[in-house]
């Protein structure tokens, strides 16, 4: 049995359906790796564990700890708790690491609760100083900068995706299997499964370093057109305010803001937007805003950077257009 | 069916929210304090039961300082049979651990067949809690909840999650945790704010739930640093004189970003 680093840190990394490694697990590994000795865990069927293992190691785990346990797809969080609490047992970690997802958030509340650590939520980055590791937070709508810590113990972190974009070196892959140890506590039952469309050659929202944006004033689904047009001419992500989304233009994973997605692109581009408070908090902390309505008290020309008081539908045409000949020269 | 609706009270977030520069505490004088608008969407769908199945008794519980009581007062006026609200000095600025583990201890005396809650607060924001109490509580826990199914024994639901949507089910006692997606809140009516006044309203203590969280070996999340950051200053704002969009494509390509 490997002996593990005595700071070591413990990555949840997510196998897909389709036995993929989410993209979240790259920014998990490479975090852990500026903080200590990275381990991944991998909870998988048996089909897809080695697979899954392999590039886990090539996103920087030292060793890869692999849980096979075919009840993944049919339990809902219970399995990786349990796995993750088998592994944690191993090396007393200084800090689980687990990707700020809807699945990921699930698991960590069940681990800190199981184990009763500290849990810090939503973390941008993580450090560590002479008494240990760590917890960069920003909160508010990046309003503040928070630094957290637990008291004692072990720390469970979620990360927000796309907030870490540095990788780690690639490492030999080095696997530990575990038997995998159920604990029997009550789960739900996971009927069906239908994985989301696959990803168009557009890069994800999180993460994404240009985001275009559309809001109500883009009027109707097929006008929305307009904003993937835009977004294509950039390569960018898509975006969208929480009434865009209401209104059915687009699909709910497209929400920036408060309750959506908070993003910190390097370029954000907000058409017919009017730029209310929840939507600002999941994007002004972008490091250029440009904005495009027609109501010049419009609150986005606030925090933007280059605003164009205008219709969008004359001046976003033009824009794809000097975009596309400046690509041709 | 006994069906709790855990209520969090949250700075507006149509104001400006601040944190204590000391403590890193919520600011709670600095803004207005709401219900936040996703407990108000899950209280509905209990409401809503309840008006389907006239058995179904609803109970509001929040952990809050004091002046919480309007806010939770408010779902007393929307519909909910009694409020359960749990206050102590002990527990300003508590962490996960200490909310979790005092909710499940006032879900349990209560008594329940359902919890449901919010996704996700609006301040908070960690959407840890859900998990953290069926964990406490050994429960299912159906989170992010885009539509819901519920019937004496068994809820069923569509999970939204980053990969892909799932229908889940389990059978009761279960948590679960609504999104957005659900429908808005109905409006109390003159009628139900009258009513309010005369419904149960449960103030309680940690020594009511005999807990005690001074214990210093247990693990808690402690602040090292709190920094505002300057608001952001708006930049130009041009009218279109009909070549805007050349301009922003300039700014663009100058600015390296196309
Ligand atoms: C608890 C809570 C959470 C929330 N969370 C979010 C969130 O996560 N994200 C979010 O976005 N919102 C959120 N909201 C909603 C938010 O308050 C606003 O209602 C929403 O952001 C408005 O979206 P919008 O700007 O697209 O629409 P509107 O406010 O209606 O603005 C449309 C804009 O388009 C402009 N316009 C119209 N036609 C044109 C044209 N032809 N050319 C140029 N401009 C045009 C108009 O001048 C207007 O400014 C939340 C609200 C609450 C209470
Ligand atoms: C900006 C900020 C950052 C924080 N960061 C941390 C941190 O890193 N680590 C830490 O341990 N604590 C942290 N806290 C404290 C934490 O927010 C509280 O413990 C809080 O009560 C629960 O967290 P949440 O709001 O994220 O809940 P979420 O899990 O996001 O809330 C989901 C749902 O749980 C229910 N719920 C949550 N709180 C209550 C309540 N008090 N009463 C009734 N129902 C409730 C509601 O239905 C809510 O919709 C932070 C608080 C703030 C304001």
């Amino acid at each position: 049995m490997t002996d593990f680093a005595s700071d070591s840190i413990l990555v949840l990394v997510t196998v897909t359906n389709d036995g993929q490694l989410a993209t979240s697990a790259a920014g998990l590994l490479a975090a852990a790796t500026s903080v200590g000795t990275p381990i991944a865990l991998v909870v998988a069927t048996p089909e897809q564990a080695v697979g899954a293992a392999a590039e886990a190691a090539r996103l920087g785990a030292t060793t890869v700890i692999v849980v096979e346990d075919a009840r993944v797809s049919s339990v809902l969080s219970v399995p990786i708790v349990d796995a993750l609490c088998l592994a944690w047992d191993l090396m007393n970690p200084d800090a689980v690491l687990i990707a700020n997802s809807i699945e990921g958030r699930d698991v960590a509340g069940r681990v800190a609760a199981r184990r009763r650590s500290s849990l810090a939520a939503d973390a941008v980055g993580v450090s560590r100083d002479d008494e240990g590791v760590l917890v960069h937070h920003s909160v508010y709508g990046g309003s503040y900068d928070i630094l957290s810590a637990t008291s004692t113990g072990s720390i469970v972190v979620t990360v927000r995706m796309g907030a870490i974009t540095a990788h780690a070196e690639p490492q030999p892959l080095v696997i530990e299997r575990l038997r995998h140890a159920p604990s029997n506590k009550s789960a739900a039952t996971i009927e069906s499964f239908t994985p989301a469309p696959a990803q168009s050659s557009r890069p994800e929202l999180r993460g994404a370093a240009t985001v275009v944006s559309g809001g109500r004033g883009l009027g109707s689904l097929a006008n929305f057109a307009l904003v993937e047009q835009l977004a294509d001419s950039l390569g960018a992500a898509i975006g969208a305010s929480r009434a865009a989304v209401d209104a059915g233009y687009v699909q709910q994973s497209c929400q920036v803001g408060q309750t959506g997605v908070s993003v910190s692109p390097q370029l954000y581009i907000a058409l017919g937007i009017s730029g209310a408070i929840q939507h600002r908090a999941g994007m002004q902390t972008a490091k250029t805003i440009v904005a495009i309505n027609k109501d010049a008290d419009a609150p986005i020309f606030d925090i933007a950077d280059f605003g164009v008081v205008g219709d969008v539908f004359t001046v976003v045409p033009q824009l794809i257009e000097a975009l596309e000949a400046k690509k041709k020269q | 069916m006994k069906i709790i609706v855990l209520m969090k009270e949250v700075p507006d977030t149509y104001g400006e929210r601040k944190l204590d520069p000391e403590t890193g505490i919520a600011d709670r004088a600095a803004s207005d304090a709401v219900l936040d608008e996703i407990n108000e969407r899950a209280l509905e769908f209990a409401l809503a039961h309840a008006d389907r199945n006239p058995d179904t008794e609803v109970v509001v519980l929040t952990m809050a300082p004091d002046s919480a009581t309007a806010s939770l007062r408010k779902g007393l006026a929307m519909g909910a049979h009694s409020a359960v609200h749990i206050a102590d000095p002990a527990i300003v600025g508590a962490d996960y651990g200490v909310t979790a583990e005092v909710l499940s201890a006032a879900i349990t005396r209560l008594g329940f067949d359902l919890v449901i809650a919010g996704n996700q607060s609006t301040d908070g924001a960690s959407g840890i809690l859900p998990a953290m109490i069926a964990e406490t509580l050994d429960l299912p826990q159906l989170t992010n909840l885009t539509e819901i199914s519920l019937d004496d024994s068994i809820v069923r639901g569509t999970r939204a999650t980053d990969e892909g949507v799932m229908t889940v089910s389990a059978a009761l006692p279960a948590v679960i945790s609504v999104t957005e997606a659900l429908a808005e809140a109905r409006f109390p009516s003159f009628k139900g704010i009258l009513a309010a006044k005369k419904k149960p309203y449960e103030m309680i203590s940690l020594s009511d739930l005999n807990i005690t969280i001074d214990d210093l070996s247990v693990p808690r999340s402690i602040l090292i640093a709190v920094a505002e950051k300057p608001p952001r200053q708006a930049g130009v704002k041009v009218d279109d004189q009909g070549d805007a969009g050349q301009l922003i494509a300039e700014f663009l390509i100058s600015n390296l970003l196309a």
